[in-house]
């Protein structure tokens, strides 16, 4: 610790002492080497957030086309035809092209946008900001970690080119299916792309992970000790915790099926005689891949909330003007989900044929993540009882997101008991629960950290009337998409079904699909509007002009309104505080940087 | 045409909100940043009232308009314990459900930002959250408990005089065999697979367990009301899911390990006919695991009768023995046609070696 203080001051003097207001950093950058490869961890940060933003345009965009099919089985859409050629012949959406879709939707939007765009971005921009340093312990890895991720995203991108189509046995790609080419297009040259993809895609979150650590524990600023630290950077942390070591198990399973797919091995195979033709391979176990598989995703979908729990924590005692409610709480409780995470994997698993007495074990588990869970709700409650509330557009989405992750937790009871599960796995029920606590709820965490960030990383506000548009529009738009979903679900619906008219039990939902379709492209053209008044705001937004727009506690708002390379000009403020002192003594707030007064009072 | 006439309108409306957002900034800044802050402050603490009681009539709506689409009354012994446990959680859930999100919503505006109002500091208290760790632990306990139980009750042995069906699927169909008069399944290996050879589930013929087993496809499986039935289920090809909405019952198929669910029908195909008032009532078989692109339609039947029905309609059905027995008699008179076939077999062997 005192080591890595004391180099602190001679950075200080390189950066210092030929610093004009720009605060650009190095004297000696170049376009390539600020924007491009740089090694700023802000600039870093919003590459990350923009490659997600392009990446939730596409996947996003996937979902509203097969939810053009799901509303409007049957119906031609010439359009699409244009667009697409063969794989929507006669402007219907073909079943490779669906499920193609869905897989990609799947699969960007958990890795590439809820995982790099989100923790990618804001890990990067808030831990050295929030905790004090002048960068990531080691700049250039973490300028590694974008570009691989980066060339993950152009092997992903360059799968949906191909002739054969991009994978498309769902996101969690379980073999044989897709291991085995015979059996789906999209477990051709696809499958392979993907499990490519998906490796430099561990690497860039093992590089950003392990660097994210480090940050952490060894480059806090003096008098920053980790129970001084903002939720957020908590948050940042056990999710980097589980990444590093749930992240190398999905390595391990897609290198393992890669050498099922193309050098003949028999890991996952067994016994598989596909359109008459018998394969050779016998005593691989398909259960067995979805252990590796779970054991990572389960784990990814705390990796996808906890930084949306960090932030909405943050924001909602900056907004209440209130300290957090139970800090110490809200950490046990982060670190007893980041514990559990790794222990439920197999909920996912009860009907694999799973011995009974290992499901009866996973509920127990599973069921007792709703412990902690259920702390940070109250918590945030009470944190939001007796503040005087001002409601930005951050403050909204980050209650937005307590509403969704109360709405999508509770459905989370009905699926981690395995009796309930017999019934609602893998039908509707299960999307409807993961895109409400997992998908939209995380959404809202990301969106109220851009919305509340964006001062900080641009020097400029996004448009607020636009922002409350989107908000209001994303909520009800959330509700009406996937509530009545958890019906179709309770029916017995399955998931992945492109049309349903040749079913007698569950074709009675299609006034409903339709309402769901119609709401998801409005919802989604608001999405576009934020992106639009993203990147306006950018460069049009109105500026910034006092050093801390929000009144918060925290560090990044000490630095200048537009911080160069290296953050703070001069020393690294030190820390007296935690940085909930909100509402205290009758002051409206004490930055953490203010020493203790004499006559203040503990809490 | 219609097309660009949606784009053209969206593209318009777009414009249209982008000029009001815009033009509100610098309306804001002439009547003064706090003062139009403050309103837009009072206004989104009213929408979020107004969210909750819209939300929660909509839930109530929802559930009006939804509630009879949902299955009905549960069709198995098994399914009726599923039922319970749902209606269980559902209480408890919609209880913590309406609390919670009322407390949100209310918070959110009777706390709004006010000149009048200072925050209260009130950074934790232990006896609070002792109480929300102790009451969901409890309540969680009481879930988990009825869960295990019920859990272990449908996954348990099957009784001994519950009838075998094997179900097997591939891509995308699925078929059935029944065990015949010994009630013993007779062995399997997946090389023997061979439709030509009228073998689709690659039976061993030395094992004379299958000389009377039945082999079904291309019709509904028939299952004896009120009479325990075991399914052993397995796939040829990619994993599948045998789906059982109205028995509330489901299993995956896997290539490789078999595996197996027990339940007992309670009602007749007849029986649901009339209780659902759809004379096209059929139980079906869905496919719940993602097996290539015709998972959607990969529908299977299933037909609930009495033991007499059952029993004239499985008196019906030859073994699949029996088609095959001829068949090896005839083999040598028509060596010239088989011997190529079977050279044919034996390089297609040589060759994945």
């Amino acid at each position: 610790m005192s080591e890595a203080l004391s180099v602190h001051p001679e950075i200080v003097t390189t950066h210092d002492v030929h610093h004009d207001e720009h605060g650009g950093g190095h004297h000696k950058e170049t376009f390539i080497s600020k924007y491009i490869f740089s090694m700023d961890h802000k600039t870093i940060g919003k590459q990350f957030l923009i490659t997600g933003i392009i990446w939730a345009i596409v996947g996003g965009l996937f979902s509203v086309l097969f939810r053009l099919q799901l509303g409007y089985p049957g119906q031609s859409f010439p359009i699409l035809e244009t667009f697409f050629g063969h794989w929507a012949k006669g402007g219907q959406i073909q079943p490779e092209f669906y499920y193609a879709l869905v897989t990609m939707h799947g699969t960007v939007l958990v890795f590439f946008v809820l995982t790099a765009g989100l923790s990618g971005t804001f890990a990067n921009i808030l831990i050295p900001l929030q905790i004090g340093a002048r960068d990531m312990a080691s700049p250039m890895l973490n300028m590694l970690s974008y570009w691989f991720f980066f060339l993950a995203s152009v092997i992903m991108m360059s799968s949906l080119f191909i002739q054969t189509g991009p994978a498309s046995g769902g996101w969690t790609i379980y073999p044989p299916l897709s291991a085995l080419g015979q059996a789906s297009d999209g477990s051709k040259l696809g499958m392979d792309l993907w499990l490519v993809s998906m490796a430099m895609f561990i690497v860039s979150s093992l590089l950003g992970g392990l660097n994210y650590i480090s940050t952490i524990l060894n480059m806090r600023t003096k008098g920053m000790s980790m129970t001084r630290m903002p939720l957020t950077i908590w948050a940042m942390f056990f999710t980097a915790v589980l990444g590093v070591l749930s992240f190398p198990v999905l390595l391990s399973g897609a290198i393992l099926l890669l050498f099922d797919r193309n050098l003949g091995t028999s890991f996952f195979l067994s016994d598989i005689v596909v359109n008459g033709e018998v394969l050779p391979n016998e005593g691989g176990s398909a259960i067995l891949f979805q252990h590796l598989f779970w054991f990572l995703g389960h784990p990814e979908v705390y990796i996808i909330l906890l930084p949306a729990m960090g932030m909405v924590s943050e924001i909602m005692s900056v907004n209440s003007r209130k300290p957090i409610f139970g800090y110490m709480a809200m950490l046990g409780s982060l670190f007893a989900i980041a514990i559990l995470a790794f222990l439920v994997w197999a909920h996912h698993m009860f009907v694999t044929g799973l011995n009974p007495f290992l499901g009866s074990i996973f509920v127990l588990l599973t069921l007792l993540i709703a412990v902690p869970s259920a702390i940070k709700v109250f918590n945030w409650l009470t944190t939001l009882w007796r503040g005087n509330i001002r409601f930005t557009p951050a403050m909204l989405f980050a209650i937005g997101f307590v509403s969704l992750f109360i709405s999508g937790g509770l459905t989370g009871i009905f699926l981690g008991n395995s009796t309930i599960d017999i019934h609602l796995h893998d039908t509707m029920f299960v999307v409807a629960h993961f895109h409400i606590v997992m998908g939209v709820a995380s959404f809202f965490g990301m969106f109220a950290g851009v919305y509340h960030w964006f001062p900080k990383m641009f020097g400029r506000y996004l448009n607020n009337t636009l922002g409350y548009i989107h908000f209001w529009v994303t909520m009800v738009g959330a509700y009406l998409i996937f509530w009545p979903m958890h019906y179709e679900g309770l029916a017995g619906m399955p998931r992945r079904y492109l049309d349903k008219s040749g079913w007698v039990s569950f074709n009675q939902f299609g006034d409903l699909d339709k309402m769901i379709t119609v709401v998801s492209i409005i919802v989604f053209a608001v999405q576009l509007m934020f992106v639009f008044n993203f990147f306006y705001s950018i460069f049009k937004g109105r500026k910034v002009t006092t050093q801390n727009p929000w009144g918060a506690n925290t560090l990044e708002w000490t630095t200048p309104i537009r911080p160069g390379h290296g953050n703070w000009v001069g020393e690294i403020p030190e820390v007296h505080r935690w940085p909930y002192d909100y509402g205290k003594d009758g002051r409206d707030f004490i930055p953490q940087t203010e020493p203790i007064g004499a006559n203040e009072s503990k809490h | 045409m219609q097309t660009t006439f949606i784009v053209a309108i969206l593209v318009l409306g777009f414009l249209v909100t982008f000029q009001i957002a815009k033009a509100s900034e610098y309306v804001a800044i002439l009547r003064g940043e706090e003062r139009s802050r403050k309103q837009t402050n009072k206004i989104n603490g009213f929408l979020l009232l107004v969210f909750l009681i819209a939300g929660l009539i909509g839930v109530y709506y929802c559930n009006e308009q939804l509630k009879g689409k949902i299955l009905g009354a549960p069709a198995s012994d098994h399914g009726v314990l599923v039922d319970r446990m749902l209606y269980i959680t559902l209480a408890l859930t919609f209880i913590v459900f309406v609390i919670t999100q009322v407390a949100l919503f209310w918070f959110s505006y009777k706390y709004q930002e006010s000149d009048n109002r200072k925050a209260y500091y009130y950074p934790h208290n232990n006896k609070l959250e002792v109480i929300w760790t102790v009451i969901p632990a409890i309540t969680l306990t009481v879930l988990v408990g009825f869960g295990i139980f019920y859990w272990f009750k449908i996954t348990g042995e099957a009784p001994k005089d519950a009838m075998q069906v094997e179900v097997v699927g591939s891509q995308f169909k699925w078929e059935f065999r029944y065990p015949g008069a010994d009630k013993v399944l007779g062995k399997k290996y997946f090389k023997e697979i061979n439709d030509a050879k009228n073998n689709p589930l690659g039976q061993l013929w030395d094992d004379p367990a299958n000389h009377d087993d039945i082999y079904v496809s291309g019709e509904p499986m028939h299952l004896v009301v009120n009479k325990p039935v075991k399914l052993v289920i397995g796939a040829k090809d990619v994993i599948h899911d045998v789906g059982l909405a109205h028995f509330r019952m489901k299993m995956d198929a896997v290539p490789g390990t078999p595996t197996t669910m027990w339940f007992t029908p309670t009602k007749t195909t007849a029986d649901m006919k009339k209780e659902t008032k759809n004379p096209d009532f059929v139980y079906e078989i869905s496919c719940d695991q993602m097996c290539g692109k015709g998972h959607w339609s990969m529908r299977g039947e299933i037909i609930v009768e009495t033991q007499e029905e059952f029993d004239a309609w499985l008196a019906k059905k030859d073994p699949q023995y029996a088609k095959i027995t001829p068949a090896k008699k005839v083999e040598p008179a028509k060596d010239s046609t088989t011997a190529p076939a079977v050279l044919k077999d034996s390089v297609i062997a040589q060759v994945i070696k």
